[in-house]
Formats: structure tokens, C-alpha cells, sequence
């Protein structure tokens, strides 16, 4: 009962982070929401590993908590040094790899 | 017979390592702040050349004439794992054609020495890797390694033309690339066909054309290949794939237009080397792989090949005809000459094939010679246009008379290369289909007509350019290539049986192979290709027990 | 087979003048410096007076030969061999290549002689006097190969390089734009005929394969021959579907390549553009020795041409025709070569009507006394023209009878020959032509052929007199401040002309048939002795005649040629105004053989002129250009290149968000196509 309601919330977060993802115009905004998109996969690992009593979820959300972790860093690197050249974090403003 | 060992090797890989070890020392010389000079990199590249040539003599000198199969035989693993091996061996053909390359590069070079003001480290870099590129190509026995040095040959090439031709040479280089290219990714994939079709039914897996020197292992050349079954794994198709590649290079029209446009705009040297060499690489791909892996499908093919041949052979000869520019005059001869080498080649008979063989060589020296003569006149005159001339025979008669005789080397006149060629080609030809030949034997009008009605042009009548009044005669330096030129002209035409002689035992090889395959398979198809060959045999048979080993 | 004697002479016969040549060659093109003229003379004079003095040591060991092992051979190497095909670097002298060597290095050398003294103005700065007897070698090693080699392949070898120094002498004052033109034209329909004499030899060649007995050696060719005589070849339907005899189809592809090399119908229009060249060459070239190129083959194949008949008729009607055609433009022409070359033209015909008839030995002995007379009247010819300061329209000669005596004489006697004077050579020659044409029981309508040939002998006497009349006799029609001017040639001309004079009246004497034999006492069997000497060559057609008859054609000959002297006597010397008069009556006529029936313009607007317009507009504008390249080539790169501007190129907006969508929409994908 417990995996389903966290699971239905996991999947609500995802919908969410997804879909600033896709429409947010901000940079910064957008990043957020790809870290909610993981955080909503996190939770579902945790639920599932408490149903079925494998460690192997907590494990797997500690590895993808890293990898946030050093995502977000990279990402906000390249925000920055995009700010600088660009003066703006909007996304649209960025658009020069193109035909 | 020992012979040293590697030579082979050393015959394909000098060019290259010279041309690596050079990059070096100029760099090297060139961060302690004294730059190697232009003429010091020409001399050293000059001399890598002459020494292949030298250590390609040996070859020659070393080849047993009377043995079949191949010689001078080097095998390493490479990727053993996939069957990829360096393997290289030459037989009769093979030589004849490394010989040419050896030859006509240092020649080459001498001619251009002045020609090339820009970067000619670079230039003659470039050489230097082509050489190789060609001379693997010659002498690879393993089919991966063959299609890598085919590939490769491009990228010299294209630089050449690219870097160094004239007004519109990158659009002849990047045409010239991408068609040749475009032909050969079929061949790619008739490859791997081949290669999966040869796992199947013995189970190994190689590329190796035939059995490496001490290995039991069957090569491709073994691999039945149906003419039946499934579409894309029978003779025809993969014929026809192999086919593209190869037609592409010869040219065969109507894949031709690339060869006009390459020849015209590349540099002199590119334009002998692409002309001598590079166009035969195309018909040696057909006699080496493409004939002995699907006899059935060559001779189904043969009619089809003749009309093309035929088409190219008159066509190439009225095109020529009504070119202003003498150098797209002579690029469209080529396509008539090599109309020829193919007439021959697929007559599938012992006189066909070895005047095809030979005829390759002779059109090399020819239209080289051709392209050499061109771009001394450009030099002086810095035009290619026929109506900007006339009258040269004048300031320029021993040019003239060495011009005139290559153009008669060209028409086939006895005594000269080109007639002995020809001459078999048509004979054997003949025997193949009489109405193909009779018609292809009225080129030989055509092309005296084009090339006479140029010459005339060009070096009769009253000199009315005032710029033509002045015009200085050959050179010392020229004098000696084009002399270097006319002896082979004359060799081959007045006793071709030095080389012929090398030539009996491959193509007889090849006739047998191609029977013994069609032996394997039942069909009505194989049936009637396994009498054609037979024929041949059979007739080839009368001279064989003649000629002494 | 019977095995000749090898004799290692022969080869020097053919290479000595190589070695002239070669060495002019190397001289001038990789020395740079010319030989001196005693040298050049000594070298190129010195190389084919020693030909001939070879080849006649040659003919006397030959003669002590008995008669069907009669030949000498020498080898040298194999030259082309490849599967069953071998043709060696070998010569054979027999009988008839005999005859052959011995008039061309004979009449060649005397031309040579005589070039000395025409060329003697080219001693300028371009060198023209050592070029000119560099080709002059080179031509002589040609034709010599020609007649002397053992094989199709060493013959055809001769005949193209004879046709290079054809090419090469005809314009050799290369400055001026006509003699290229006409040096280039020959070369060309010289090599449409060879494309005959090719497929010939593939023909024969494969056919003999198929028996067993390929070869293209002569001698082995006359034993094999009679194996594949009975063979027929059925023309495929879209050419009639008839079926013809092999022999013959091979009979008319070589003859294919004589009609080009010796200038019959209808490959005969480059001789008369020849004449661009210097004399010398047309007297050498283009009358004694290499149109006759044709003959010699026709008569080399004639184990051939017997077991051929339908080749031999044609051979002899087409020689018929031609003679005809020749002759009737000659009457109508005023320059002088112009006349002679129509005439040699004519003469050739005549050769093929007897080689068509059968008469194989008559038509050589026709090769062998024209050799002499029209070299005789080349030279002279040459000599008016120096004497004229290179004058060479008959209009404005007239009257040199005084002012150049002995070219007149020489002359004249050329003209009696070959209009068929009692005794001389050409009558000789010419009767027995005739006569093979009445007895040719083998050709369809050969007392046609013999009637025709008779008008044309007497059409010839006509136009040659004409010429005579017009150049030598009558009214001085020369321009007045020419007239001092016009002196006697030198006696390197005039030295050669009196041995070919002489020739021309006493060579006919090698072969008189036994009824036109006027020494008593002589053996009928033994009479011709020309024709005896060389029946172990050829295929003999023996016809039994009364002398009777023989005499009475012969006089009817003579008469008829009698009367065609007559006519020109009446027009040219007793009546000079009458010719102007005719010619207007008859203006139209006259044009169109005046201008050689426009063949040549013909020619150019039913071959050439198509030809180079539909290959540049058709075949290279519009095919290769614009089909291959255009369409295919550029317009498939052009529809990639639309294709990746147009569509593709969208797909890269350069928004980030619009790539996750459509990783999102891949991603979900993926997971249901896993998912089952």
C-alpha cells in the first residue's frame, strides 16, 4: 500500500520535472527540474527496495545521488561560462548550434 | 631461386617510409631554425623513387617466368582473429603493373621539377604515399587489405588534384572522390557477403584470397558462390557489385564524366600518375578478384560488357574529336583505350586477355607520355587551348617529332606498343563475338582521326600566334623523360615477348581456375561459361606446348 | 611442308635502310646537328642502292634454287605470340617478293638519286633536305618489310608504316596548311581500308583455328588454305541472312584494305590530294611502290583468291570501274601531276582486273613496267616542274619541246609506254591484262569487262598524249618573262630518268607471252619468263588460247590505242581551238569531271561533316555534358544537397528543449517496444 502511493507520488514528481523541463524558458529553472526528475526516480527505488527487502534500491539511490550531485555541478558550471558570453540564462538566447 | 627477403615489402613500403622519415627531419630541422631547402626534398624524393624503381628491377629479374601461382610471397598475421593477414604476392600480372608504377614515378617527378612552386614538400609527400598506396594495391592477396589500400590511394589523390590543379580542381577532386567511392562501398558489402558465404561452407573465417604459403586454410578464391538462391548471395549480383567498383576506375561509360574534369584540372604529375596507373587499377581488380570469383557470372556478363566496351571505345573517340583543349582531348582517349582493355579482357580467351594485360602498360607509357608532352607546352605557353596554337612543328621540331610519335603509339601503329595490344585484344575479341570486334576495329580509324586532326592543328600550318614564334625547344631534362618514355614504347612494340612471356602463365592460371569453379555448380548457365572457357583452353593448349619454360 | 634455305642476308635488305633512317633520326633530333649533304647523299643514296645489290645476290642464289623448293628465309624472332597466335620477325624471299624487292629498291634508288637534285633548295635552316631522305629510309624499310616478311602481321607492319611516311612526305612543307590536310587524309582512308585487312586476318585466322591449323604465316597459309575452302558463313537476318562462302568473305575484307591502300573505288580520294607532296615522293609513293601494296597482297594471297570467286569478280570489276572512273577525270584535269595521279589510279585498276581475272603474274608484270614508265613520268613530270620554277598547270606550258629537249625525250617515251607502243613494256603488260580478261571463263560478263578495259586502254593513250601535246608541243603558252628562265634540269634528274626510259622500253622483254614473240626460234613454254619465274608464288589459272587470237586482240589493242593518240593528236596539235569549243558545248559535263564528280564534297557532307556535329552536339553536349553529368551526376548531387537544406537541416533547431522532446518520445518508444 505504501509502494503504491509512493510510487504514484514518484511518478507525479517525474511528470512535474519533466514538464518544467520541457517548457521552462530558464536555465537554472530547468536544471532544478532534471534534479526533480531524479529525486522522483530516488523515491521510487526506495519504495521498491523497502518491498521487496533488497538493499540493491538504497544502494543504486546513493549512486544516482552522486551523479546529481556531480551533474548539477557541471551543469551550473556551463550556465555560468553560458551567462558569461551570452548575458542571459535564457534558453532560447542559446540556440546557435543550428543550421 | 633466393631472392632477398622482404623485397616485396620493400618494394610497396620505401616510398612511404622515406616520405615519413623526410616529415621528420623537416620538422625536426625545421624547430632548430634550419628549414630543410625545396630542391634538397625534391632530390631526396627523387632518389626514394629511383631506388624503388632499382629494387623493382629486382623483382623483375628475380621472377621465375614459367611458374604459375605467385611469387615473392610475404604473409603475417595481422587480426588473425578475423582473418585479416598482410599477404602480398605478384604474379606475371601484378609485375607488369608494379613495374609500370616504379617506373613512371620518378619520371614523374623529374618532369615536374619545376612545375610545382607551391609547397612541394607536401606535394611530393604525397607522391610518396600514392606510391605505396599503389604498389599494395598491386601486390595485396588479402581482400581487406586490398579494399584498405584502394581506399587509401583516394586521399593522395584528391590532394593532388585538389591543392595543386587547375581553375576548377575542387570540383574534379571532391567528384573524383566521391564516385570512386560511391562505387567501391558496394564492393565493401560484396565483400562481407563473400566472406560470411566462405565461413559457411568451410568454417573459418579469412580474407585471405587464396591459401597463405604453408596453411591449409582454403582462401575466397575456393568459395562457391551459387547462381541460384537467395538474390543478393549469387553470382550476378555480387558480380555486378564488384563490377561498379571497378567500372568506376576503368572508366567505364557511362561512369565516366568524373575522368575528364580529374584529368584536366589535375597538376602534370597527377594527371600521368591518375592516367598510367590509377585507371588500371580498375581493370586489375576485374582480372585479379572479380573474373576468377564468378566465371559464370563474367561470361553471362561478357555481351554486356563488349557493348559497353564498344560504347566506349567509339564514343570516347568522337567526344575527343570535338574537344578544344588538348587535354580533355587526350582524358577522352583514355576512355576509348580502355574501352579496348575491357573488349579483351572479356573475351575470356588466352590472345584477349593477354592483350589486355598489356595493353594496360602500354596505354600507362602512351597517355602518359601524352600528358607529359601537354604540360611541357603549357609551361611555355600556359594555355591547353588547341586554336591557340599552330604551326609549332616550326620553333619545336623535336618536340614535334617526339609528340608525333606518341601520337602514333596511340593510333596502334606496328613497330610501337600500342599496335601489339590492340592487335591481340582484337584477335581475341574476334573469337568472343565477330560483330563486336569488326565494329570496334573501326576505332582504330577513329582514333587516328582525332588524334591526327589534333597534331595538325597544333603543329602544322603557318605559325599565326605571334606568341608561338618564340617558343624554345625540349630540354635537356625533358629530352631525357620523354626518351625515358619512347624506349618502352619501342621495346614492347618491336618484341613484346619479354613481357608477354610473364603473362602466359597467370592468364592460363586464371582460365583453368575460372573452368574448374564452373565444374563445381549444375545449372544450364554454368554449363554453357564452363565451354566457353574450355574453348579457350583448349586453343590456349597448341601454343603452351611450344613455348619453352 | 618444304623447307626452304635460310640464307641471313635477307634481313639486310629490310634493316640497312632503317639504319639510314635511324641515324638521320638521332642526328637531327637528339644531336641537333645536321649530317653534312655529301654525307646525307652518300648515307641515304648508299642504303638502298645497297638493298639492291643484296636482293640480286639474293635472285641469283635464288635462281639456282629448283623450282618447288624455291625460296629463301630468314628469321630473326618470334614477335607477337600469345595462345595459339604467333607471328615472327621473318622474311621470305620467293619469286614474287623478288620481283617485288628488286623494283622497289631499284626504282627507289634512282628516285633517290633524283631527290638529290629536286631537293636541293631545302638546304635551309629547318633542315628539309636530311628530313626529307630520313622519311625517304624509313619509307623504303617499310615497304620492304612489306614484301618481304613471311607472315599477315610483319605485311601489315610494312603497309601501316607505309602509310605513316606517306602521311609524313605528303605534307612534308608542313608550313603550308594544304599539305597537312592532304597527308592527314591519306593516312585516314588508308586505315578505314585496314580495318578490312584486320577483320581479313581475324577471320581467316579463327576459321584455320578451327581445323587445327591457325597460322598467318604465308607459306603455312597456302598448304592450310584448301581445309577450310569448303566453309560457309550464314549472315545473321538483319543483314540478309544469305550464305556466303568463307573464302570469299575473307577475300573482300583483305581486299577491303587494298581498295584503301591502292587507291580503288571507293578509297581512291586521297591519291589525287597526294600531290601536295614533292615529287620525288608521288613518283616513289604514290606510282611505283606503295599502291602497288595492294596488288603485291592480292597476289601474295592468291592460293585465296583461287578457291574465291566471288572476291575475284568483285576485285575485278571494282579495278574495272576505277580504271574507268580515273581515267575519264584525267581527260578533264590541266595540272600535271594531277593527270599522272588519276593515271596511276587508272593503271591500278587495270592491275586488279587482271588479279581478279586470275592472271596473277600479269598483273605484276603490269606492277613491274608501270613502276617503270610512271616513275618516268613522274620524274619528268618533276623535272618540268623545276625547269618551270615550280609551275604546275598545263595551261601555261605549251612548246618546251626547245627549251627542254631531253626531259622531252625521256618523256615521250614514258608516254608510248604506257599507252601501249609494239615492243615497249606497258604494251606488253597491257595485252596480257587484256587477254586475262577474255579468257576469265570465272567472272560474270568478262568479254563486258575485256570491251570496257579495251575503251579505257584507249582513253588512256588519249589523256596521256594530251598531256604530252599540252606540256611539250604546240604553242608556247608560257609566261613570257618565265621563258628565259626554264633551262634543262640537272643530271642528278636527268641521270635516273634516262635509266628508267630505258627500262620503260626494254622491260617488258622479262616477260612476253610466246604469241607476241618476235624472236624466232623461241620456245612457247619458255617465252614468258617473268610468268614462269614466278608460278611457284601464285595460284595458276592456266587458259589455253590460240596465238591467233591473242595476236589479233593485241593489234586490236594497239589500234585502239592508236586512235586514242590520234584524237589527242587532232585536238591538242592540229586543231587547238577545237578543245575550248567542246568544253563550252559540253560546259556542264565538263564541270562535274573537271571537279572529280565532287566525290570529295560528297564524301565530306554524307560522312564528315555529320559526324563531327552530331559528336559535339549530340554525343558531347548533349550526352555527356548535360545526360550524364548534368542529370545524373551534379543532379544527384543536387538532390542531396536539397534534401539536407530543405528537410533535414530543420531538424537541427538549435533548442535544447525541442531535442528532449524528441528523446522523450524515443525513450517511450523504446520502453514499449521492450516491453512487448
Amino acid at each position: 500500500m505504501l509502494v503504491e502511493k509512493a510510487v504514484a507520488l514518484s511518478a507525479i514528481l517525474f511528470v512535474l520535472g519533466t514538464l518544467g523541463a520541457l517548457t521552462r524558458r530558464n536555465l537554472i529553472v530547468i536544471l532544478m527540474s532534471i534534479e526533480l526528475m531524479l529525486n522522483a526516480v530516488n523515491l521510487a527505488l526506495v519504495a521498491f527496495s523497502r518491498q521487496w527487502g533488497d538493499l540493491a534500491g538504497h544502494v543504486f539511490v546513493l549512486m544516482v545521488i552522486v551523479v546529481a550531485a556531480a551533474e548539477v555541478a557541471v551543469g551550473l558550471g556551463i550556465v555560468i561560462a553560458l551567462f558569461r558570453n551570452r548575458e542571459s540564462v535564457n534558453v532560447e538566447d542559446s540556440s546557435l548550434l543550428k543550421w | 631461386m633466393t631472392h632477398a627477403p622482404a623485397l616485396l615489402s620493400w618494394v610497396t613500403f620505401a616510398p612511404l617510409a622515406v616520405a615519413l622519415a623526410l616529415l621528420v627531419l623537416d620538422g625536426l630541422a625545421g624547430a632548430s631554425g634550419r628549414p630543410v631547402a625545396k630542391e634538397l626534398w625534391k632530390g631526396a624524393a627523387l632518389a626514394a623513387t629511383l631506388l624503388t624503381f632499382a629494387l623493382s628491377l629486382g623483382l623483375w629479374m628475380g621472377f621465375d617466368p614459367a611458374r604459375t601461382g605467385y611469387q615473392f610471397v610475404e604473409y603475417t598475421p595481422w587480426l588473425p582473429h578475423y582473418g585479416i593477414h598482410y599477404f602480398a604476392g605478384i604474379d606475371g600480372i601484378s609485375l607488369l603493373l608494379i613495374l609500370l608504377t616504379t617506373f613512371l614515378m620518378p619520371i614523374v617527378l623529374i618532369a615536374s621539377w619545376h612545375e610545382i612552386e607551391r609547397s612541394p614538400k607536401s606535394f611530393v609527400f604525397f607522391m610518396l604515399a600514392l606510391e605505396t598506396g599503389m604498389v599494395g594495391t598491386f601486390a595485396a592477396l588479402n581482400l581487406f587489405q586490398f579494399y584498405l589500400l584502394w581506399e587509401l590511394m583516394l586521399i593522395p589523390m584528391v590532394f593532388i588534384i585538389g591543392v595543386w590543379g587547375g581553375a576548377r580542381r575542387v570540383y574534379a577532386a571532391v567528384k573524383f572522390f566521391l564516385f570512386t567511392m560511391f562505387g567501391s562501398l558496394l564492393m565493401l558489402v560484396a565483400i562481407l557477403v563473400v566472406y560470411v558465404l566462405h565461413h559457411h561452407q568451410f568454417g573459418v573465417w579469412t580474407f585471405d584470397f587464396v591459401s597463405g604459403p604453408g596453411s591449409v586454410v582454403p582462401g575466397i578464391l575456393e568459395t562457391l558462390i551459387p547462381t541460384t538462391g537467395v538474390w543478393w548471395q549469387t553470382q550476378p549480383w555480387l558480380f555486378l557489385a564488384f563490377a561498379l567498383a571497378f567500372g568506376v576506375k576503368v572508366p567505364i561509360v557511362p561512369l565516366h564524366t568524373w575522368l575528364p574534369d580529374a584529368h584536366v584540372e589535375a597538376p602534370t604529375a597527377g594527371s600521368v600518375i591518375l592516367a598510367g596507373v590509377l585507371l588500371k587499377m580498375g581493370t586489375y581488380g576485374f582480372v585479379r578478384f572479380a573474373l576468377p570469383l564468378f566465371p559464370v557470372a563474367s561470361v553471362e556478363f561478357a555481351p554486356v560488357v563488349f557493348a559497353l566496351a564498344l560504347a566506349g571505345i567509339l564514343y570516347g573517340a568522337l567526344v575527343a574529336m570535338v574537344q578544344k583543349d588538348i587535354k580533355k582531348l587526350v582524358a577522352y582517349s583514355s576512355v576509348a583505350h580502355l574501352g579496348f582493355v575491357m573488349l579483351g579482357m572479356f573475351a575470356l580467351n588466352v590472345e584477349g586477355l593477354e592483350g589486355s594485360i598489356l595493353q594496360m602498360v602500354n596505354h600507362g607509357i602512351s597517355t602518359g607520355a601524352l600528358f607529359l608532352l601537354v604540360g611541357m607546352i603549357y609551361q611555355r605557353r600556359h594555355t591547353r587551348e588547341i586554336a591557340a596554337f599552330g604551326g609549332i612543328a616550326k620553333p619545336m621540331p623535336v618536340f614535334a617529332a617526339l609528340f608525333g610519335i606518341t601520337v602514333m603509339s596511340s593510333v596502334g601503329l606496328p613497330m610501337l606498343n600500342g599496335f601489339v595490344g590492340e592487335f591481340l585484344i582484337l584477335l581475341g575479341a574476334f573469337q568472343a563475338s565477330p560483330g563486336f570486334a569488326s565494329a570496334a576495329t573501326f576505332g582504330v580509324v577513329l582514333a587516328a582521326v582525332y588524334l591526327l586532326w589534333m597534331f595538325r592543328r597544333v603543329f602544322f600550318g603557318p605559325v599565326e600566334n605571334p606568341e608561338n614564334r618564340g617558343l624554345m625547344d625540349l630540354d635537356l631534362r625533358e629530352k631525357l623523360v620523354m626518351a625515358a618514355m619512347i624506349v618502352p614504347m619501342f621495346w614492347i612494340g618491336i618484341h613484346p615477348d619479354t613481357f608477354l612471356r610473364r603473362l602466359h602463365p597467370p592468364v592460363l592460371d586464371l582460365l583453368h581456375v575460372m573452368e574448374s569453379k564452373t565444374a563445381l555448380e549444375a545449372g544450364p548457365a554454368s554449363a554453357r561459361a564452363r565451354a566457353k572457357l574450355l574453348a579457350a583452353l583448349e586453343g590456349a593448349g597448341a601454343r603452351a606446348g611450344e613455348a619453352a619454360p | 611442308m618444304v623447307e626452304g634455305q635460310v640464307y641471313p642476308l635477307l634481313r639486310w635488305i629490310v634493316l640497312l635502310p632503317l639504319f639510314a633512317a635511324a641515324v638521320h633520326g638521332v642526328s637531327l633530333g637528339w644531336l641537333r646537328q645536321p649530317l653534312s649533304r655529301t654525307a646525307t647523299i652518300a648515307l641515304s643514296c648508299g642504303a638502298p642502292i645497297l638493298s639492291f645489290v643484296l636482293a640480286f645476290v639474293s635472285l641469283i642464289r635464288l635462281a639456282t634454287l629448283p623450282p618447288d623448293a624455291r625460296f629463301l628465309t630468314d628469321t630473326l624472332f618470334t614477335w607477337i605470340g600469345a595462345g595459339s597466335f604467333s607471328a615472327d620477325a621473318a622474311f621470305l624471299f620467293d619469286p614474287l617478293s623478288a620481283v617485288m624487292t628488286l623494283v622497289v629498291t631499284g626504282v627507289g634508288s634512282l628516285i633517290h638519286v633524283y631527290s638529290v637534285g629536286y631537293m636541293d633548295d631545302d638546304h635551309r635552316d629547318d633542315r628539309g633536305f636530311q628530313r626529307f631522305f630520313c622519311f625517304l629510309n624509313l619509307f623504303l624499310f617499310s615497304m620492304l618489310a612489306l614484301v618481304l616478311g613471311d607472315n599477315l602481321l610483319l605485311m601489315f607492319l610494312g603497309w601501316e608504316g607505309v602509310g605513316l611516311c606517306s602521311y609524313l612526305l605528303i605534307g612534308f612543307w608542313y608550313a603550308d596548311r594544304w599539305n597537312a590536310y592532304a597527308g592527314s587524309k591519306a593516312f585516314i582512308v588508308n586505315r578505314i581500308g585496314d580495318v578490312g585487312f584486320l577483320i581479313g586476318i581475324f577471320l581467316l585466322f579463327w576459321a584455320l583455328a578451327g581445323v587445327d591449323a591457325a597460322t598467318v604465316n604465308f607459306r603455312e597459309l597456302a598448304v592450310a588454305l584448301p581445309q577450310i575452302a569448303d566453309q560457309t558463313v550464314t549472315l545473321p537476318s538483319w543483314l540478309g541472312g544469305a550464305s556466303w562462302k568463307l573464302t570469299t568473305l575473307i577475300g573482300i575484307c583483305f581486299f577491303l584494305g587494298a581498295v584503301g591502300k591502292s587507291a580503288q573505288i571507293p578509297l581512291y580520294v586521297w591519291l589525287p590530294d597526294a600531290m601536295a607532296g614533292p615529287t620525288p615522293v608521288s613518283a616513289l609513293i604514290h606510282a611505283a611502290t606503295m599502291v602497288t601494296a595492294g596488288v603485291y597482297m592480292v597476289c601474295r594471297m592468291s592460293f585465296l583468291y583461287a578457291e574465291a570467286p566471288g572476291a575475284s569478280a568483285l576485285i575485278a570489276w571494282t579495278g574495272l570501274a576505277t580504271a574507268v572512273l580515273a581515267a575519264a577525270i584525267a581527260i578533264a584535269q590541266t595540272d600535271i601531276k594531277k593527270v599522272l595521279a588519276y593515271s596511276t589510279v587508272s593503271q591500278l585498276g587495270f592491275m586488279f582486273v587482271a588479279a581478279g581475272c586470275g592472271a596473277y603474274s600479269a598483273a605484276i608484270f603490269h606492277v613491274v613496267t608501270h613502276a617503270f614508265f610512271k616513275a618516268l613520268l613522274f620524274l619528268g613530270s618533276g623535272a618540268v616542274i623545276l625547269a618551270m620554277h615550280h609551275e604546275q598547270d598545263t595551261d601555261k606550258m605549251g612548246g618546251l619541246r626547245q627549251l627542254i629537249p631531253w626531259t622531252h625525250r625521256w618523256f615521250a617515251i614514258g608516254v608510248l609506254a604506257i599507252a601501249g607502243f609494239p615492243g615497249m613494256s606497258g604494251f606488253f603488260s597491257k595485252d596480257e591484262i587484256l587477254l586475262s580478261a577474255w579468257l576469265a571463263h570465272g567472272v560474270p560478263g568478262h568479254r563486258a569487262l575485256y570491251a570496257i578495259a579495251l575503251v579505257t586502254a584507249g582513253v588512256t593513250a588519249f589523256y596521256m598524249f594530251r598531256l604530252h601535246f599540252r606540256t611539250f608541243l604546240g604553242e608556247s603558252r608560257v609566261a613570257p618573262e618565265l621563258r628565259a628562265r626554264v633551262h634543262e634540269p640537272n643530271r642528278w634528274i636527268l641521270a635516273p630518268l634516262a635509266v628508267l626510259g630505258v627500262l620503260s622500253v626494254v622491260g617488258g622483254w622479262i616477260g612476253p607471252s610466246a604469241a607476241l614473240n618476235p624472236i624466232p626460234g623461241v620456245d612457247p613454254a619458255q617465252s614468258n619468263s617473268l610468268a614462269n619465274f614466278l608460278a611457284p608464288s601464285l595460284a595458276s589459272t592456266h587458259h589455253e588460247v590460240a596465238f591467233a587470237t591473242e595476236r589479233w586482240l593485241a593489234a586490236l589493242a594497239v589500234a585502239v590505242a592508236g586512235a586514242g593518240a590520234l584524237l589527242a593528236a587532232w585536238l591538242y596539235l592540229w586543231r587547238p581551238g577545237l578543245p575550248a569549243r567542246l568544253r563550252e558545248a559540253i560546259a556542264p559535263v565538263h564541270r562535274l569531271v573537271a571537279n572529280k564528280l565532287y566525290v570529295d564534297e560528297a564524301y565530306d557532307a554524307l560522312f564528315v561533316r555529320p559526324l563531327v556535329v552530331v559528336s559535339e552536339n549530340v554525343l558531347y553536349r548533349g550526352v555527356d555534358a548535360g545526360l550524364i553529368d548534368r542529370v545524373a551526376v551534379n543532379g544527384s548531387a543536387n538532390l542531396v544537397r536539397g534534401l539536407a537544406s530543405g528537410v533535414l537541416r530543420h531538424f537541427q533547431s538549435g533548442l535544447a528543449q525541442g531535442y528532449l522532446v524528441v528523446m522523450l518520445i524515443g525513450t517511450i518508444l523504446v520502453a514499449f517496444m521492450v516491453m512487448g
